[in-house]
């Protein structure tokens, strides 16, 4: 436990010293933590519509009011033939071109059926999709208007009141659901990466071999890297919420607490995890591509930017190995619902197995006789 | 010339001897096309929904028996308490519940009009709202069933084209996407590393007092990359065709040409990197943690960029990936020539001079 | 008879196909200034760092300091220092926080380290430098640092891996100087170097060719042996017919 002392000792010197990582381990997430929820948005709004009128009549131009007062799309330009909007599309100026037929109010009235193009770019699917269903929707309630207008009774429909309320999170917004999950990540980053390079650096600078060479115990080696980093990821997790609550409004509805609880374990974990990566690794560059890669996947797999329960089943099954999603669940429930720790004891137990594991294959993987 | 071949092989070395970067460098964008490809969706399913039926009545278990034929929805009827919903909610078993009031079959008959209650946990506002339309169609289809309302006496049917897309494939946004990413990483990182690495180990010390021009050794640490990169580009290209179906509709030759030009770019931003810096740690920092999120998120392949606050939109101007990502859309995906991206081109080519020439510019007064 | 510090019987290690010591055998007395020549390759560092217990051996017995090298490394860390060929303190450390570390590695008290440390500066004359980065350091300093930490804890045997290369000739004598008194006070040095000079301060040699230990004795008996002048001639009869070039 002495020894341990001199460990740690040595190792905040070092951490305080160089300046720049010290900036960049609490500027660089802080900042990101600011700016980029900002600027995730899953929303699709404002479908830019290109429009060829080819019929200019009533009705023609009561529907292009129409789609354009739905509140989905915007107009951005009105073309005399398809070729020419075709041409807003290529450019990514547009992303649907709508054509009305010539003689288009004509046969509407006279055959009750007409056909209008809709052309949709589309490369981007869910812009795709969504654009055509919002065109089909608004079609849909022209036709119905348009409908009841002409004919003298409206039909008294037997309709279902729905109403729906979202909790914890009453109009949808997305810093709600981005912002602890933004953080998690920059954690996990800032947690994996640094201790990745630790180790390795040691090799690197040949300065493992005058450890190796002393009584050094494993435990207490692998244990005097780990806590630096785990003081320094909690307070970056600290300076997040901080952020979280002056910029976004967020203030966790559970309690620290347990969210603190969390993080020590998570923590542990992903500290474990870069480790590992360390003591596998001979220089600095592989450290940290190995790292990134399995961080590339667990931040794909882990619920961040798609939820884990619409991935096929082989893909849930990784994304359950990964510490990542576990920690992102509960934060978000933590934070934004108030679970109380028996609700979350079970992501507790698997986050407390990984850090454990990690950490043991860490030392077990760490030799100081080659 | 010679010296320079020279250089360049030594470079080589240093690239092909560590194997398991080069094994990383190439298994991180069959790791993204095989995530990509096939386990994420934006597509929202398998959503736990509670539904309490408090009616028990024909018209609630025809509407019951409909959400539950959706493949949208894993439903959960042991729930029969307002207040477990909660519960459920907190625990994370549950993402939804509807509630179907009793009376439901007679209000709807004969009162006119019947209500229910959606309630969702907003903690995943994409699902939320997913939920409440998948919902309320399946609830409109049910309720125009019902009511038998004779045909419309107007109806416009739009005919929809999908354009470059007919098969519906949902690869095509990310492919290019991936590509800048990667590039972007892995063509800085690896750049950023190599001359600092030289500081560090002090052989810079021996480079620095060779006859070359600083030119030459920035040249020469490149070129290996250079390969590399092109060679992963052609990777990507190939997985895109082959496992993804992707059809390349434009040149290859302008493709290749273009991917070149961004890739120069990538590496001027490294030795930018490397040359600013002087530590590997803070180097691999910069061009990892730094770059790899603003990339991400920046390129528009993840998050629309119309959708962002102005300012960001300005930003994302400065991401050379973002240029890069409108280039291959362009060229690969929806096959036009250079007269449509000569402008993006040039932004690129602009970029990529401005900072080689600060690299080259910090190399120099280093040598002085 | 003195004590033997350090027993070595067939010491064999091999990479692959590659034998890189081969049945190496000696002992090493206690007090002993013990050389360990050969030229670059020749096995001199990998032999080391098995005795160090940084290395396991492929087959042969050892002990250090009555230590089996197969099974009780750590209980040989504890009774030796090491220096590597490497300058291996750390760089953004100051020359105190250096020694404080490593003092406190081996589990002494941090009165004592305090006083030894002071102690230490004062007789290398670093007490301007106590408090600055061990990276600005020249290198002299840098290995005349590096040795008094290695013998900080007072091990009872030393290995030191060419521990003058690259150092200006005064340094070295005084390198030397360090030495003796660290014999004198009962420290056993094992020490590997190319430079024949020094071979001649040692108290035996070994000189290894290609793996195996060719000769093994006094400077003075090995140039009587050989009917060389001085241990470069020595050195060089016995080397030439090596066939591993250097690494």
């Amino acid at each position: 436990m002495k020894v341990l002392r001199f460990i740690l000792r040595k190792e905040f010197r070092q951490i305080f010293r160089d300046k720049t990582i010290l900036a960049m381990m609490f500027a660089m997430p802080t900042i990101q933590l600011i700016i980029l929820p900002l600027a995730m948005n899953f929303d699709v709004k404002h479908v830019k519509v290109a429009v060829v009128d080819n019929d200019h009549s009533s009705y023609s131009r009561q529907l292009i009011a129409k789609v354009g007062a739905s509140g989905y799309f915007r107009i951005v330009a009105a073309m005399p033939s398809v070729r020419e909007a075709m041409q807003y599309i290529e450019r990514e100026q547009a992303d649907v071109v709508l054509e009305i037929p010539p003689a288009f109010e004509q046969q509407l009235i006279r055959e009750g059926k007409q056909r209008i193009g809709v052309s949709v770019d589309a490369i981007n699917g869910t812009k795709a999709a969504l654009g055509g269903s919002y065109l089909v929707t608004v079609i849909g309630d022209f036709n119905r208007q348009i409908t009841v207008n002409s004919t003298a009774d409206p039909a008294a429909a037997n309709t279902i009141a729905i109403t729906f309320s979202n909790w914890y999170n009453p109009l949808a917004e997305y810093r709600f659901y981005i912002v602890p999950a933004i953080l998690v990540l920059l954690l996990t980053l800032i947690g994996g990466f640094l201790t990745a390079l630790n180790i390795v650096r040691e090799k690197e600078a040949g300065t493992i071999e005058q450890i190796n060479v002393t009584p050094i115990r494993k435990w207490e080696f692998i244990l005097g890297k780990l806590i630096p980093f785990w003081v320094v990821g909690i307070t970056v997790f600290t300076l997040g919420l901080a952020v979280a609550w002056g910029v976004y409004g967020i203030w966790p509805v559970g309690s620290f607490a347990l969210l603190y609880t969390f993080a020590a374990a998570y923590l542990l974990a992903v500290l474990g995890f870069g480790l590992l990566v360390s003591t596998y690794t001979d220089n600095q560059l592989q450290a940290m591509f190995v790292a990134f890669f399995f961080m590339m996947i667990f931040m794909l797999m882990s619920g961040l930017f798609t939820a884990v329960e619409s991935m096929p089943a082989w893909a849930r099954a990784i994304a359950h190995c990964t510490p990542v999603t576990h920690f992102v669940k509960v934060v978000r429930m933590i934070v934004l619902k108030g679970s109380t720790f028996a609700d979350v004891q079970y992501e507790f137990y698997i986050l407390v197995f990984f850090a454990l594991a990690l950490n043991g294959w860490a030392i077990l993987n760490y030799r100081k006789t080659s | 010339m010679k010296q320079l071949l020279v250089f360049i092989r030594k470079e080589f070395y240093h690239v092909f001897r560590d194997r398991r970067t080069l094994l990383i460098m190439f298994g991180l964008p069959v790791a993204q096309i095989v995530l990509f490809g096939f386990a994420l969706t934006s597509e929202v399913k398998n959503i736990s929904l509670i539904i309490i039926d408090q009616a028990r009545d024909v018209n609630s278990q025809e509407l019951t028996g409909k959400i539950k034929s959706s493949a949208y929805f894993i439903t959960d009827e042991s729930v029969t308490d307002y207040n477990d919903i909660e519960k459920a909610f907190k625990q994370g078993t549950a993402r939804c519940a509807l509630i179907i009031p009793a009376g439901f079959g007679n209000d709807l008959l004969h009162g006119g009009s019947a209500p229910v209650q959606i309630l969702t946990d907003g903690s995943d506002p994409n699902t939320a709202k997913t939920v409440v339309n998948y919902l309320t169609s399946i609830m409109t289809g049910y309720q125009q069933e019902l009511s038998k309302t004779p045909p419309l006496r107007y109806l416009i049917q739009p005919e929809l084209r999908m354009l470059y897309n007919e098969e519906g494939n949902g690869s095509l946004n990310f492919i290019p996407g991936v590509m800048a990413l990667v590039l972007m990483i892995v063509c800085t990182a690896l750049t950023s590393v190599s001359v600092v690495r030289e500081k560090e180990l002090g052989t810079m010390e021996i480079l620095l007092v060779s006859p070359f021009r600083p030119l030459l050794v920035l040249v020469a640490k490149a070129i290996p990359y250079l390969v590399l990169s092109l060679a992963n580009f052609l990777l990507i290209l190939f997985l895109s065709v082959f496992v993804l179906d992707v059809t390349v509709k434009g040149s290859i030759l302008l493709l290749v040409a273009e991917s070149m030009l961004f890739i120069t770019t990538c590496l001027s931003f490294g030795l930018m990197i490397s040359n600013t810096t002087n530590s590997q740690q803070t180097a691999l920092l910069l061009s990892m943690m730094g770059m790899m999120l603003p990339t991400m998120i920046f390129t528009g392949f993840m998050f629309p960029l119309e959708n962002m606050p102005v300012p960001f939109q300005v930003i994302s101007n400065i991401v050379p990936a973002r240029w890069y990502f409108l280039i291959i859309k362009a060229v690969m995906l929806k096959g036009l020539g250079f007269g449509y991206v000569w402008k993006e081109t040039l932004v690129l080519t602009g970029m990529m001079l401005a900072t080689l020439g600060i690299a080259l510019k910090n190399f120099k007064t280093r040598l002085s | 008879m003195a004590e033997k510090v350090i027993e070595c019987r067939e010491l064999t290690k091999q990479f692959g196909d590659f034998i890189a010591v081969n049945k190496i055998s000696f002992d090493v007395m206690k007090g002993e200034i013990f050389g360990f020549l050969g030229a670059n390759g020749a096995g001199k560092t990998t032999a080391m760092r098995i005795l160090c217990g940084l290395s396991y051996p492929s087959s042969g017995t050892a002990a250090v300091a009555g230590f089996d090298v197969y099974k009780q490394q750590e209980s040989i860390k504890r009774n030796i220092g090491y220096m590597s060929q490497k300058f291996s303190l750390y760089e953004n450390l100051t020359v105190t926080e250096n020694i404080e570390f490593f003092g406190g590695v081996y589990g002494l008290p941090m009165q004592e380290i305090r006083r030894r440390s002071n102690d230490l500066i004062r007789t290398l004359g670093l007490t301007a430098e106590a408090k600055k980065l061990v990276g600005a350091l020249p290198l002299g300093w840098k290995q005349k640092l590096a040795f008094s930490v290695a013998i900080f804890h007072r091990p009872r045997i030393v290995f030191l891996d060419e521990p003058t290369g690259g150092v200006d000739p005064v340094t070295r004598r005084q390198f030397w100087d360090m030495i003796y008194e660290a014999a004198a006070s009962g420290i056993t040095i094992f020490v590997t170097t190319h430079y024949m000079d020094e071979a001649e301060y040692c108290n035996r040699v070994t000189v290894m060719v290609d793996g195996k230990v060719e000769a093994l004795d006094t400077p003075a008996r090995l140039k009587q042996q050989y009917q060389a002048d001085n241990m470069d001639e020595v050195f060089y009869r016995l080397a030439r017919g090596a066939k591993r070039s250097a690494d």
